[in-house]
Parts: C-alpha cells; structure tokens; sequence
C-alpha cells in the first residue's frame, strides 16, 4: 500500500487512526523504520541516540517483560536497559535535561487513577508523559499489544517522540521502532549514545 | 521454556519430525491423494501439531468434527471433547488459548450465529484460534445446504476470515493459517470458510505433505498479550474493565484496543501474501469482462469462461482468497481496465459485490450476480448467460430449458 502517511509526534487527533490502517508496515530483520519510513538499523540507533540526547526529559518506559526476571534473557536485557538508562544519564545536561526510568509493571487498568510520578500504565499513558513533560521515550519489554496502545494514545495527545525496542516485529504506531530486540542491540544504542555526546545541541 | 525453532528436526510421540513450516509447505514431497473435504481437514490436522480440538454437531462440518476425533484416538491431538453446544465451543477454545494451547474447532451455518459473541472476544483478546466454518443456510426456514451468508458476518469480528475454492486450497491454508494467525504482530483468530458440501462432501484430488511432518508447536511466549493473566485485560472483564467506567480515558483505550485488532488484520498482509502467494490469483485481467468470486463460486466461473470463450467472448478471472485482510489495491489493480465487473455469489444479500464496490472506481461498472442460495447450485451457464445479457445478447433462460 502506497501512503503519504508520517508517524510523528502529536498531538494528533481525538482518535487517531493506527499507523498501520494507513498503509505503515513493518520492517523486516535487520531493519528499522523511522516515522514509518523502513531504514537500515543503524540509521534507527543513531535518530535515537539523537532523539535522546536533545530532549529536556528523554525517559525509557521498561514493562513486565524486562522488570521480571523469568528467564536469563529477560534479567540480561534489565541490565542493558539500566546501562542505557545510566548512559543516557551521563550524556545530557544536567541543568537543562533530566533523564528518567518509570516502569509498566503491569497492564491493569487503575482508578482513580494511577501516581504518574512512579509508572506509566497503557491505558492512559499520556498521565505519565504529561506530568513529567516527557518529550523523548522508549518502551522495552511491554508486550506488543498493550505497547501499540499506549503508543498511539500517546501519539493522539502529546507531543512526545515515542521510540519502541520490540522483541517481535517492531511497532508501526512508534515514532522509530527497532525489532527482534536483544541485550546486545540496547548496549548498541548506548553505545550510539556516547557515541554523540556532546556533538547533538541540547534543548533551549 | 523452548522457542519454536528448537522443536525442528525433533520428533513428536507419534514419530513425525517437526519441521520447517516453510520446508514442508514449499519444499516437501508432495503425494496425490484422493479424498473429501472433511477427509481432508483431518489430514491437514493431523500435520498441524494442535494442542486441542472442540467439537459440537451440525451439518456439513460433523463428518471432519467426527474425523478429528478419530486423530484424537490416534494421539495426534493433545486433548478433544464435545462442547455443550456452539457457544460452548468457542467459550472453551478461548479458554484454552488464554492458557497458551493451539486450538482448532469447526462450525457450520447456524452454529457460527451462535457462537457470534464469541468471535470479537477471541479477536480483541488476539486468541490465534482456528476454525473452520462449512457454509451453510442460516435462516429459517431450516436448510443445511450450502449458503455462504455466514460469511458476511464473520468479515466484522476482528478475525482473519479466508474463502476456500477447493480441498487443496484448504489444505494448504490450515496449515499456513497458523503461520499467519500466531505471528506476533498478527495473533488474530482465523476463521476459514469453504462452501459447505460443494468442498466437505465431494472428493478430489490433493498434494498433501509427508505425514510424517508436521508444524512446530505453538509458542505461547510469543502472544502480543500476556498468557492468562488473570489481572490485566482482556481477562480481568469483571473488575475496573474499561466498559464499566465512565470518563474519557476508558472510552479513548477501548477505541485504541479495537483500532490495534484492526491494524492487526493489516499486518496480516504482508505474512499472508508470502505464504499464499498474494490475496487474490488473476487470469487474463486484461479482458474487458471480469469476473470476481470467492470460493465454489471460482470453479463455477472458470467453467462459465470456458463456454464464453467457445462464443468468442474473452473474460478475465479474479479469485479473492482473503476477504480480512481485503485485497483492496490489488483488485483495483487487477479491474482498472475492465468494462465490466461480474460478481457471482451464493447469497442473497450480495457481501461481495458490496465490497468490490467500495473498493474499485467507477463502481457501476460492478454487476452483482447472478446471486443464488439457500442450497441451489449455480450451473456455469447461468453465470455465462448473465454476462452475455450484460453485452446485449439475447438468451434463454436456464429455468426455461429444464
């Protein structure tokens, strides 16, 4: 399918459509997409690594898949998301950035409503992002069902960049979104992270 | 916890070796064989790995339900029983998806009406749960021939809904549906169709793979959704569901959650064109004359063309395989250049021509007809007949020959 259709940072409708009923599809192993453009994955680490780096509040969102440690693969990528987490830490500017880890526990919806300032719940996502004022993050270990709602919530009314680091096929309603997630790729985009330091302008 | 690629080359207790999907649909020594339809889905069943199969009587789908127990008794399913009734059914298969199994039922007609509330719930829980449907009449007065109205509502559950032409096509597509329906991004129920009797009750010829190959097992890890988690959604329906609650916040979340099954049978493209070999197969689109079908209505189409041709009348052919996902672009690609869409179908609403309508531009170039149902064959001259009545030829009526 043919679309002139970008995923960009909102806020973008009442109800927007998701990305992929407007012609986005996914990117295949090895590859990324950016804005619903299909990219080589590197070119996805470095726009991350940017997106990150010139953000007043760049915030990874780790969910129930990362936060548990029920399998070696599962405390193995924790402990990327923590090194990417303090990487991110270490780069930006303290007096005009503020780099933040809020979990997603779990997927349950909380009324009257959850506390903003310590997870992010799918359901209402964007309690969270506006709270905090959130304008870069990065979900890693939600489950692709609950991850696509949140992203498009998040997309419909708030002007955050949404990064996805999927351990599937990768998520079309993320702004960028990486597939077949591993440890090894999150230390790839810390490392893209130092990488950059110091050469990306912070936010005024 | 074993991911599926760790089961291939490994060997299941009744000594079939689990093998690449991909391998054993392309590559795979294929045997002729001759068989029914119903035959033939317990033969796609017995190299699909399931973990469980539900059963309920009603004409035409009981044969294959009785079949598939046989496989039971044989060991080649993990678990079969017959459910108290439709509704039952579906209620137990999702109950044994939400816990991680590979499930497979079958229903016919008014057997599918009844257990409608099941399907939006198994698509919006993304439960990859596979049934086969055998059309038939669903309305009063009672009929159990062939009808494919059926399928017109199953198109707006959320599931992936297929129209099989022949026992081949089922065979094949059994298997490659759990291919499809269990990728991550996709986890959809499937709901696959073939015109009840026309394909379950008459025999034919079909390549089936080795037996002694079959599908890896499911990976329940690989769900979009967390396996029966009594806590969150869609599971916890009884404690803060988003239905009960009155703000905004619940309404936008249960809108997101029906747009992602949506987007859902969208991603469900680009695996289904790859194992199926697109949505729709073409013959000579460049005809002026085009005619598009699903299911039985196919063959009968290729058999109209031929008597046209004798007549020196060329028409193109389009056979719709997928009706979720919609083969939109292609068949507006396929009929630009026609002069006349023909749509013959075995129900009397219509469903396809609706949506080859809303589909193609220029749309009163769609005829929708000949239509027939509650049970009657559609004879290939009949479909000849009304494209020829189409161009202006006089001819007459099939009715007045008998």
């Amino acid at each position: 399918m043919t679309t002139s259709y970008k995923v960009m940072p909102g806020p973008e409708h009442y109800l927007p459509p998701s990305a992929s009923s407007m012609g986005i599809r996914l990117p295949d192993p090895g590859q990324a997409h950016i804005h619903g453009t299909i990219v080589p994955e590197e070119e996805a680490m470095e726009q991350a690594a940017r997106q990150f780096l010139s953000a007043k509040v760049p915030t990874i969102f780790p969910g129930p898949l990362v936060l548990w440690a029920w399998n070696e693969k599962a405390a193995k990528k924790a402990k990327a998301v923590r090194y990417l987490y303090e990487t991110i830490k270490e780069s930006v500017d303290p007096k005009k950035q503020q780099a933040m880890l809020i979990p997603m526990p779990d997927y349950r919806p909380k009324y009257p409503k959850i506390n903003p300032e310590v997870e992010i719940n799918p359901n209402h996502p964007n309690l969270t992002i506006w709270h905090n004022k959130i304008d870069a993050c990065m979900f890693v270990g939600v489950h692709c069902h609950q991850a696509n709602l949140s992203l498009k919530i998040i997309r419909g009314g708030t002007n955050c960049y949404t990064v996805a680091m999927c351990a599937q096929a990768g998520h079309e309603d993320a702004m960028l979104s990486f597939r077949d997630a591993t440890a090894e790729k999150i230390e790839r985009l810390a490392d893209w992270v130092k990488k950059l330091k110091g050469s990306v302008a912070p936010p005024e | 916890m074993a991911t599926q690629d760790s089961f291939i080359g490994q060997k299941n207790k009744k000594d079939q070796v689990y093998t690449d999907p991909w391998k054993m649909m392309h590559e795979a020594e294929r045997t002729p064989s001759f068989f029914t339809g119903s035959e033939i889905i317990k033969e796609a069943v017995r190299r699909a790995s399931c973990d469980l199969m539900i059963a309920y009587p009603i004409t035409p789908q009981s044969e294959a339900a009785a079949l598939c127990g046989e496989l039971f008794a044989e060991g080649y399913i993990g678990d079969y029983f017959r459910g108290e009734s439709e509704f039952a059914v579906m209620s137990q298969c999702a109950g044994a998806a939400f816990g991680g199994a590979r499930v497979f039922t079958t229903t016919a007609g008014p057997g599918t009406m009844r257990a409608m509330e099941n399907f939006p719930m198994w698509a919006g829980a993304r439960l990859p749960i596979q049934m086969i449907v055998t059309c038939r009449g669903i309305n009063s007065p009672l009929s159990i021939q062939p009808d494919t109205l059926e399928i017109s509502y199953l198109m707006q559950t959320g599931m992936l809904v297929w129209h099989a032409e022949t026992a081949q096509d089922f065979y094949d597509w059994i298997l490659m549906g759990y291919m499809v329906s269990e990728e991550p991004d996709v986890h959809l129920p499937l709901a696959l169709c073939c015109d009840g009797f026309f394909v379950t009750h008459t025999k034919d010829m079909v390549d089936l793979t080795p037996v002694d190959m079959c599908l890896p097992p499911y990976d329940p890890y690989r769900s979009p959704v967390p396996c029966m988690d009594m806590e969150c959604p869609p599971v916890r329906m009884m404690r803060d569901p988003f239905v009960m609650k009155s703000n905004y916040i619940s309404y936008a979340t249960h809108a997101s959650w029906q747009q992602e099954v949506w987007a859902a049978i969208e991603r469900s493209r680009k695996h289904t064109i790859r194992w199926m070999n697109g949505l729709i197969d073409t013959e000579n689109t460049d005809a002026d004359i085009i005619i598009v079908a699903s299911g039985t209505a196919v063959s009968q189409s290729r058999e109209a063309i031929a008597i046209l041709e004798d007549e020196g009348i060329r028409v193109g052919l389009l056979k719709v395989k997928t009706l979720r996902p919609w083969p939109g672009e292609e068949i507006q690609e396929a009929t630009k250049n026609a002069k006349h869409i023909v749509i013959p179908e075995f129900n009397v609403t219509g469903w396809l021509a609706r949506e080859v309508k809303a589909t193609v531009t220029n749309n009163e170039r769609v005829h929708a007809g000949p239509h027939v149902c509650g049970g009657m064959t559609m004879p290939p001259e009949i479909i000849a007949s009304e494209i020829q009545t189409l161009l202006g030829i006089k001819t007459a009526t099939l009715a007045a020959r008998g």
